[in-house]
């Protein structure tokens, strides 16, 4: 069984929602990353979003758009990034992982390969945010063999494409909150709990909601309709605030303390 | 050739849509509006109507005779897309994709620009149809650029500065795709290369493509038959495409695209997309790509701004892989000796993307019969790139008497 599932059908028992926070990984270096990784466990994470850096990140906005940056500059590769979440296991981190990449690296690594090393190296799930359901038809074949689930986006936009979309689903349904990119925001879509709605209609699956969520209230909010909340950029800016103190290492837990007190918080 | 792209947006194996699922609905309307509108004869009589009395076309076909004397070989004909209203062909397709926004009911437009042609170009439109007009430009760009800033903002137009990755055109792109995921109710995005997701690479294409049927009918009308060869520069690809299109079917019309080798094709310093790119996705679509092996989208460069680009529309990959055109790299310094022949020859002065579609005309025509025919793309003129010319040839103005 595949550990998304595994992990929602006790969250479900437990009348639980998950907190998905989201990291890119090797900002601000791949060794900080692992070690926030078993902080955002600790701070009580259920799955966490390993997001692979790429020059041209069209759904995100400028939080994650720097993190890319920095983990650029160290020339973090796909590789790298999968590689991580064999390493956060050995570490101990039993949580299931799930990668959010762009398209391009993908292709580039070759599709099979790709999905050969994902199913070897510990990661459930994929969230390919640039490959809509009318291109994923070979990926979509390829992740199921593997039995790796690949995550589709749903819009408040997507209205008739909701069904069709949640239809091939696989793990659970990602919902976006608002019309735009990632980035913490006060406002969500005007029809965002009628859109909610729909989606739960359509599916079987758990549904996450994801963009823009912030602050414990927003997560509160949405427990509510949902199975699942996700953290990105917000976690993100505080990866970003506490880079002087990760980069020190007599501070480093300082910053880590941080991190996991901000992450505790959201699930209050 | 079958006829491209097939309903997924694909010419075949390259384009599609790919991008995220809060812009797939907008991308679906566009097409729908457009296959609507494509259609309708009042629709196309007012594009005719603007293109022909708002921006002059059609353009000429010049023979350049002493050009093609002091090469010796090819007669070369320069298609005159650098007399059009704003001084380059970018209008043919703002004024089409205007005319869809407005049809479309949206108040608002938005539009990338590297070097500002586009940009001025989108800004003149919004103007003339009374939308509201964003530009996106990268900080760069604006700096580098800040004639062509105070051009789009004294038509009415907010330039919005990009501050993202490397503050150039492809930033530009990706800035305003993100714009419009938020803004899609009342924004139309025109795009103004023949790149991006369906059915951008087909709108620009079918609003570009009367440089090729007046071409067309122009040689005909001077020569009595088609030419053996057209050329053009290519960024992302627009004026190429436009051209190009109405001769695909005549297999004894070779077509070559020139494209940006910056400093050499062998440095790290050029925008050759063909040359040294591999197929991959690179904003909503598949096709040649300038990146490194992890997929990583390399930053290009050109003297010209306007071929300054790590992609290529997905048309010309296809003409390209299946051996219908030919891409040729020609670097900063070649384009520069071009555009001054030019300019000597015949008293035109080309913009620097045009100068590299001559720079390669330079090339070829020579090894050419004098019976033979060489259409050439002459896609803007330029004035624009007048402080950059001087920059390169060390600022030699005071000279002029």
């Amino acid at each position: 069984m595949n550990l998304i599932d595994t992990v929602f059908a006790k969250l479900r028992e437990e009348k639980r929602t998950a907190l998905i926070p989201f990291l890119t990984v090797g900002d601000p270096d791949l060794k900080t990353s692992l070690a926030i990784i078993k902080q955002l466990e600790e701070s009580g994470a259920d799955l966490i979003e390993l997001g692979v850096p790429y020059s041209d990140p069209l759904a995100d906005g400028p939080v994650i758009q720097r993190a890319s940056e920095r983990a650029l500059k160290s020339s973090i590769t796909l590789r790298d990034c999968i590689e991580a979440a064999a390493q956060a296991r050995e570490a101990g981190v039993k949580l299931p992982f799930i990668l959010f990449t762009y398209f391009n690296p993908v292709l580039q690594f070759g599709l099979e390969a790709f999905m050969e090393l994902v199913k070897n190296k510990e990661i459930s799930g994929l969230i390919i945010p640039d490959l809509p359901i009318e291109e994923d038809a070979e990926v979509r074949q390829l992740a199921e063999a593997a039995g790796i689930h690949l995550i589709p986006l749903v819009a408040p936009t997507s209205k008739d494409r909701v069904v069709r979309i949640s239809q091939k689903a696989k793990g659970f349904v990602y919902c976006v909150s608002s019309l735009g990119v990632t980035g913490v925001r006060a406002e969500f879509h005007s029809g965002i709990d009628d859109f909610l709605a729909t989606v739960r209609e359509a599916t079987d699956l758990p549904i996450a909601v994801g963009f823009g969520i912030s602050s414990r209230e927003q997560v509160e909010r949405f427990s509510k309709q949902c199975d699942g909340v996700v953290v990105g950029s917000a976690i993100v800016r505080k990866i970003e605030e506490s880079i002087p103190l990760l980069e020190v290492e007599n501070t480093r837990a300082e910053g880590l303390k941080q991190i996991g007190e901000f992450v505790a918080g959201l699930k209050g | 050739m079958n006829r491209v792209p097939d309903e997924n947006g694909r010419f075949g194996k390259f384009g599609g849509r790919y991008v995220p699922e809060t812009l797939m609905n907008a991308l679906l309307e566009l097409e729908e509006a457009y296959n609507h509108y494509s259609k309708d004869e009042s629709f196309q009589e007012e594009i005719r109507n603007l293109l022909h009395k708002y921006s002059g076309r059609p353009t000429s076909l010049y023979y350049a005779e002493r050009l093609s004397e002091q090469l010796g070989g090819a007669k070369i004909y320069l298609k005159r897309e650098d007399l059009n209203h704003t001084g380059a062909h970018k209008i043919n397709n703002t004024i089409g994709q205007g005319v869809l926004a407005k049809r479309m009911g949206k108040t608002k437009i938005i539009a990338e620009t590297g070097a500002g042609q586009h940009g001025v170009a989108s800004a003149t439109i919004a103007a003339l149809l009374g939308l509201e007009c964003k530009v996106f430009m990268g900080e760069e760009d604006m700096k580098r650029q800040q004639l062509n800033v105070f051009r789009m903002q004294l038509l009415g137009a907010e330039v919005v500065p990009v501050l993202s990755g490397t503050r150039t055109l492809k930033d530009a792109c990706n800035e305003t795709l993100r714009y419009w995921v938020s803004h899609v109710d009342d924004t139309y995005y025109i795009l103004g290369s023949a790149t991006g997701p369906h059915p951008y690479p087909m709108i620009v294409r079918d609003f570009q493509r009367i440089i090729g049927d007046e071409s067309r009918k122009q040689i005909v009308a001077e020569e009595g038959r088609l030419p053996d060869y057209v050329v053009a520069a290519v960024g992302g690809g627009s004026n190429a495409i436009g051209i190009f299109y109405p001769f695909i079917e005549d297999a004894d019309v070779r077509l070559i695209g020139v494209e940006a080798a910056g400093r050499g094709v062998e440095t790290e310093e050029h925008a050759a997309t063909m040359t040294k790119g591999r197929h991959g996705v690179f904003q909503g679509s598949l096709s040649y790509v300038l990146q490194d092996d992890n997929g990583q989208v390399l930053p290009a460069h050109s003297i010209s701004a306007g071929l300054d680009y790590p992609g290529i529309g997905p048309e010309h990959s296809y003409l390209k892989d299946s051996g219908r055109a030919e891409y040729f790299p020609i670097t900063d310094d070649e384009a520069m000796e071009a555009l001054q022949l030019l300019s000597r020859t015949e008293g035109i002065i080309p913009a620097l993307e045009s100068a590299h579609a001559i720079a390669q005309t330079v090339k070829l025509a020579p090894t050419l019969d004098k019976d033979q025919i060489i259409v050439v793309s002459l896609s803007g003129r330029g004035d624009k790139d007048v402080e950059t010319i001087m920059s390169k040839l060390g600022g030699a103005v005071d000279e002029s008497h």
